[in-house]
């Protein structure tokens, strides 16, 4: 049997110790009509050499972005991640350990994550991490319940150019349990600064904030900030995308309380979109509401250094209904490859990825620009990603390039947006995959 | 300790290579001043060797697997094949993009259906989805499907949702999150619930029941024919936390036997490795009315092409995740059944149940064993009571002991409802004679907790660090590194 380490002689052995004659004694407590009478209908089982060449079969039926020229994004990014990585995560010590509540013998899991919480305060400016969520989605939903919890003002408002994903997974998480959320609507895909101002008040709990946006474009984060914290309690919290924050303000330059963000961009593969993981970090003063596990820093029995879990009283293993999360399992493996990929990149790398991106797409926006029929839909300072109007519906152009292997973006009607398209760049560009996608855009110029 | 990353920094040292920008744009041009970061980001500057040195030495700190024994009740802490690793690697599936469209991603498309249809058939459920993408993210959802069926019936009145003493603390949170009120109800002197204390708190405010079947207790709730007809009586639902699923799949289908929605942890029955805390997944699977609630996209299949199907978008309750789950995780599960086949999955439960009623038969005479009358199913839970009561010694000590003698602590102080408790799984991947191993350690321990306390006073002396301050680390709260 597959992956069963006991013989039957052996397995006899132990139901004599055990003092039973067959293994169905042992199901003495389970109704007799409950047993099922025969197999479960599944696939007669593959050998390691057949699922190999199954899995190789079913493998080929996708296109990967590395065999076409794709421009997707939409929180999800194509980024160059160094073999290294790989390696690290694959390392059994790592990669089949348990999550580390035995600090004596899980301290390698414990400091990286304690490494890790420090990088995501280097890069947001913020004083406290967890040890990472599900993904940018519910880092976001659960930045929205700890503010609402630690203001007591459960109106939530959130900036109507956030990634619509995230909104839908928000409403799940906020609905049913008392917190009024009011979508403020964009305006030239930004959000509309007079439409906040109204809409904030002194009962207002938090303003959910993305920049650089959905459609890519930099919000104005600093007036956003005195708008929200014109009110009596209001947090502001962000979501940012961690390559932006290279170049960009760190949120604490705009006195941003909650910074979150989809985490996946640093060193993780696209995985058809999982896994994923989130971050979460705030200012201290809200470390006890946050959700998630944080490691902290602490001495051992010899008095030597050494890393455990801490603020568990948070926590569903011990606060049971009056947890701050019902979070146990988290993404811990993507963030070690987080880790690893952020002390390979160090400063410069991490910082030549944000401007190699920035650069490139500035360098496509321009030439789709000159396109006639196409233009940029908001001509407002944007990072990676950019949303342009095209002379002829967007599904009809991802439909017709599919042939070309080119995957030009994201087509923006289902979000509201007809005839508009999403893209984004990477560092992975080359000039030759931009003019690629120019000339391919051309046949559609009117 | 291992100094941090950060004290390897030397300035200017690189451990990446990127090819040279071949676009000419200032970045002025493209950012303007007011957005552009003023304080340079603090990251080490370290080479790869470097970088590799220093994750070796961590990792060389870390219990795992492939190192030794996790006999850690409800973790299911199994070994996990290679082969996994090595095919969800491919490039065909590592770089995908979630919105590429269909007609490019037909082969994770159809893994995604028959992953959904394979866990259906082998839980007795009509409709699964993969959307969640951890135990705790299923109950989440399973608990939104429960609302949204309240809500379809007009069942506002239902606000409360019922479970037993013995469940998992993620199981009252998830009722918080998704604004239940919890009744917590007492387990009977055998440990399973107690149905006359059930019986006393149901009522028409009853929205439904949370049940892990093998309970934390490691037994199999026998009555749940009756608590299922209790909960139904009042148009509640049954929910089954499939934490320990791996102790009857092959051998019972929950959705066949009472439970109208059940979530499976695919980290622990389905072969991914736990990853130090994740990744992992927890798809739901539902009766068949409640299919119209689930998230949405499922997976569908029309004419032999897969697509995502938003059929049901209007009665769905929403999403749980930005995409459609954690794929990488979901195509190590689908690998897994394959290559167990229909006598495998039966073998699995089976010898994970034989594993764990042979370490507690032999460790019946050390330790207390509080329901040792009845045979458990994948785990048992001991107690630290005799050793507490006669030499002073607590079940922390006990465990760190054990890891001194090279294997991971079993589950402690839980279930909350046994004192001093030790929650034993050894899962069927493990070998009798690691079994036997462990079960000679522990009876070296519980002598020496009569004849050298101090050992377990002391303990653990062989492994990284010796016991950790946890009160140090919330009195004097120091969770990132000053460089």
């Amino acid at each position: 049997m597959p992956f069963i380490s006991n013989t039957d002689k052996e397995r006899k052995e132990m139901l004599t110790a055990i003092g039973v004659g067959k293994f169905e004694d042992l199901l003495a407590n389970i109704p007799k009509k409950f047993l099922l009478k025969e197999d479960c209908c599944l696939d007669e089982p593959y050998s390691e050499l057949e699922i190999t060449r199954k899995i190789s079969e079913l493998a080929a039926n996708n296109i990967s972005t590395d065999h076409a020229n794709s421009f997707l994004g939409g929180g999800i990014y194509d980024h160059f991640i160094p073999a290294a990585v790989d390696h690290i995560i694959l390392r059994p010590e790592f990669h089949s350990a348990y999550t580390p509540y035995q600090a004596e013998v899980s301290q390698g899991t414990l400091q990286y994550i304690y490494e890790y919480q420090t990088m995501i305060c280097e890069l947001t400016g913020m004083e406290i991490s967890n040890a990472g969520m599900y993904d940018g989605a519910s880092a976001a939903a659960e930045a929205i319940l700890m503010a609402t919890r630690k203001t007591k003002n459960f109106k939530a408002i959130i900036a109507g150019t956030l990634n619509p994903n995230y909104l839908e997974v928000i409403k799940s998480y906020t609905e049913g349990v008392g917190i009024e959320l009011v979508v403020v609507p964009a305006r030239n895909g930004l959000v509309d600064l007079d439409a906040l101002k109204k809409a904030v008040d002194d009962n207002t709990g938090c303003v959910l904030l993305q920049t650089p946006n959905f459609f890519g474009n930099i919000e104005d984060a600093f007036s956003i900030e005195e708008i929200t914290h014109s009110s009596k309690k209001a947090l502001l919290i962000v979501a940012v995308d961690p390559i932006s924050l290279a170049v960009m303000n760190s949120p604490a330059e705009y006195k941003a309380d909650i910074v979150m963000g989809e985490g996946q961009a640093l060193g993780n593969a696209q995985n058809f979109g999982g896994p994923l993981f989130g971050f979460l970090a705030s200012n201290i003063t809200l470390g006890r509401s946050m959700p998630g596990r944080i490691v902290g820093a602490t001495l051992d029995a010899d008095g030597k250094k050494a890393y455990c879990l801490t603020l568990q009283a948070r926590e569903q293993h011990i606060r049971r209904a009056k947890a701050t999360s019902n979070i146990c399992s988290n993404e811990a493996l993507c963030n070690l490859a987080a880790t690893v990929y952020m002390s390979l990149m160090g400063k410069e790398g991490l910082k030549e990825v944000a401007v190699q991106s920035t650069t490139k797409a500035h360098y496509l926006a321009d030439e789709i620009n000159k396109l006639d029929g196409f233009s940029l839909a908001f001509g407002v300072a944007f990072f990676k990603e950019f949303a342009v109007k095209t002379p002829v519906p967007a599904e009809e152009i991802i439909f017709k390039l599919k042939e070309k292997n080119i995957f030009p973006g994201i087509d923006l009607k289902p979000f509201g947006y007809d005839n508009m398209l999403l893209v984004a760049v990477t560092e992975k560009k080359r000039k030759c995959d931009l003019d690629e996608l120019v000339n391919a855009l051309q046949e559609f110029s009117r | 300790m291992a100094k941090t990353i950060f004290e390897k920094h030397s300035e200017g040292r690189k451990g990446y290579t990127l090819p040279t920008n071949d676009v000419e744009i200032s970045m002025n041009k493209c950012i303007p001043e007011k957005f552009q970061r003023k304080e340079e980001i603090k990251l080490p500057d370290v080479s790869e060797l470097d970088v590799m040195r220093h994750f070796l030495e961590l990792s060389h700190m870390n219990h795992c697997i492939e190192k030794g024994f996790y006999p850690l009740g409800s973790c299911t802490m199994k070994y996990n094949p290679k082969i996994n690793e090595t095919l969800v690697r491919n490039d065909g599936f590592n770089n995908l993009h979630p919105l590429q469209d269909e007609d490019t991603v037909q082969g994770a498309l159809e893994i995604l259906f028959e992953l959904q249809k394979d866990l259906a058939e082998i839980s007795g459920f009509a409709g699964v989805t993969l959307q969640p993408v951890a135990g705790a993210h299923g109950e989440f959802t399973g608990l939104k499907i429960m609302k949204a069926y309240h809500d379809h019936k007009g069942n506002s009145h239902k606000k409360k949702i019922i479970l037993p003493d013995s469940a998992h603390g993620t199981n009252p949170a998830s009722v918080t999150l998704v604004g239940y009120e919890m009744v917590e109800i007492k387990s009977n002197e055998k440990g399973l619930v107690d149905i006359e204390d059930l019986k006393a708190h149901v009522n028409d405010e009853t929205a439904g029941f949370m049940l892990t079947n093998p309970n934390t207790l490691g037994l199999f709730e026998s009555q749940v024919e009756t608590i299922s007809e209790i909960i139904h009586s009042v148009d509640g639902l049954m929910y089954m936390d499939g934490a320990n699923f791996n102790a009857i799949m092959g051998l019972v289908k929950p959705g066949e036997n009472g439970f109208d929605i059940m979530h499976f942890n695919l980290h622990k029955t389905f072969a991914t490795p736990h990853g130090g805390g994740g990744p992992g997944a927890g798809p739901i699977g539902v009766r068949e009315d409640l299919i119209k609630f689930l998230p949405v996209p499922m997976i569908g299949k029309k004419d032999d092409k897969y697509f995502l199907d938003y059929t049901h978008e209007k009665t769905s309750f929403g999403k749980v995740h930005s995409f459609f789950g954690n794929f990488a995780v979901n195509v190590r599960a689908y690998i897994y059944l394959k290559m167990l086949g229909p006598k495998g999955l039966r073998r699995v439960a089976e010898n994970a149940v034989i594993n764990a009623n042979y370490i507690q038969k032999k460790l019946e005479n050390y330790y207390d064993i509080p329901f040792k009358d009845s045979f458990c199913m994948h785990e048992f839970v001991a107690s630290g009571n005799w050793q507490k009561e006669k030499y002073g010694i607590k079940t922390i000590d006990i465990a760190k002991r054990i890891l001194d003698k090279g294997f991971h602590a079993p589950t402690i102080y839980f279930p909350l409802i046994v004192h001093e408790a030790m929650m034993i799984e050894p899962t069927e991947t493990e070998s009798k004679e690691t079994l036997d191993e462990f079960i000679n350690a522990m009876i070296e321990i519980a002598k020496e907790c009569e004849e050298n306390p101090e050992l377990l006073h002391n303990a653990p002396m062989t492994t990284p660090v010796r016991r950790v301050d946890d009160t140090l680390a919330v009195r004097q709260l120091n969770v990132k590194f000053e460089w």
